[in-house]
């Protein structure tokens, strides 16, 4: 691709991405609204559904896993309105992703700062 | 004329609107972060600017993949905040000066800059929690806006060097603006940062302080960045700082800094305030 050689751990939200996540994205752009949070959670099933999302689409929202979200086409700016509806923030999200527990994540990010 | 009287550069980060509605800011967490705004308040008490250009991208609140627009300036009389889906404070709506955003979009355009016009713009928290941080405790807005959002969420993003010809063109928009108002710019984002993949949480204090001093004394610097380079040092995220480069380079004066903070962290991310007066140019005092 143009962007250029690929970096470790980091994904890159280019045509191909867009193209794959467009229902994914498109859904979790739609969380915006509190009654579309609460259709979501209403009937999680027929939810995705109505917006059309792939089989590995659905099995990454069942999973809650935002690397499987992100290996669907998730974009990380619209999966954070999905990690809303369950109240997680991104050091939640970010500790998940990293497989450490939110306190080390938590302390990873203080480290960083000495 | 209008005249760019200087500006801010933030991070925007969304638990910045937690801090503020908890009332954290003189917590051990937020208090460094807070109190850099403090010269920004007595500069802008003695200043008293009119209108905020407020540069900052655009999270999913108000853009979306269907149409996404490179730069989009707004227009409009009034700018609305909205839920976000993850449940900070909705602020109160913004007044627009449509006579400047119009005086900038034809400049723009005249420029070659092929930006989107916008009627409506639903502002995020990337143009909301820095103009709550200037103007704190729920004030009514003492100045009128003018959104302009850049793209960060979908590649190809506009390029630093991009970035930085916009923000020298907006700066020369503002200057041939025919009314006597005095603007203040913004740009909100970053500095380095990174929520998604394996790399979540990376944060890069070197390169941050770099990006500062170049802010400072070098602002070329920063154009001639890839977006590859950035994202590599400052992590997905960390691309926001186009809103910054941008904002810099809108400053046709004498640039001086009158004020710089970084702490790390704030949420996920380096917190960088910087507060900047502009001054005209010599020849410009003369011409007038």
């Amino acid at each position: 691709m143009t962007f250029g050689a690929p970096i470790p751990g980091t994904p890159v939200f280019d045509g191909d991405a867009a193209v794959k996540g467009y229902a994914l994205n498109k859904m979790c752009f739609s969380f915006n609204a509190k009654e579309n949070r609460d259709a979501f959670l209403q009937n999680e099933e027929a939810y995705c559904d109505k917006y059309r999302l792939s089989d590995e689409q659905k099995q990454a929202i069942k999973s809650r896993n935002v690397l499987q979200l992100i290996a669907a086409g998730g974009n990380v700016y619209y999966l954070a309105k999905f990690a809303g509806i369950f109240g997680l923030n991104v050091q939640d999200i970010g500790a998940q992703q990293t497989g450490m527990s939110i306190d080390d994540f938590k302390a990873y990010l203080v480290s960083q700062g000495k | 004329m209008a005249r760019i009287i200087g500006g801010l550069t933030t991070s925007h980060v969304p638990s910045i609107g937690k801090a503020i509605a908890q009332k954290e800011q003189e917590s051990p967490y937020w208090k460094p972060f807070f109190d850099a705004f403090k010269p920004a308040h007595e500069w802008l008490a003695r200043e008293k600017p009119d209108v905020a250009v407020v540069i900052y991208n655009d999270h999913g609140l108000n853009n979306f993949l269907d149409k996404m627009p490179t730069f989009a300036i707004g227009a409009a009389a009034e700018y609305h905040n909205a839920d976000e889906g993850w449940g900070i404070p909705v602020l109160k709506p913004f007044r627009g000066h449509p006579k400047l955003s119009w005086h900038i979009i034809e400049s723009l355009v005249a420029d070659e800059f092929d930006i989107t016009m916008c009627q409506e713009v639903l502002v995020d928290h990337a143009f909301t929690l820095p103009m709550a941080l200037m103007y704190p405790g729920n004030i009514d807005w003492p100045v009128a806006t003018v959104p302009v959002m850049l793209n960060s969420v979908q590649h190809p993003l506009p390029t630093a060097r991009r970035c930085y010809k916009l923000g020298q063109a907006i700066g020369r928009a503002i200057d041939s603006f025919p009314e006597d108002i005095k603007v203040v710019l913004l740009g909100t984002g970053g500095l380095s940062h990174q929520l998604d993949g394996k790399r979540a949480g990376f944060i890069n204090k070197p390169f941050d302080l770099w990006c500062m001093d170049k802010m400072r004394n070098d602002p070329e610097a920063l154009a001639r960045l890839s977006n590859h380079e950035i994202v590599e040092k400052a992590g997905s995220q960390g691309v926001e700082l186009m809103t910054w480069i941008a904002m810099r380079a809108a400053m046709t004066g004498r640039v001086k800094e009158l004020h710089a903070t970084y702490h790390v962290p704030i949420s996920n991310t380096g917190g960088a305030v910087m507060l900047f007066e502009n001054n005209p140019q010599p020849h410009a005092i003369a011409a007038e």
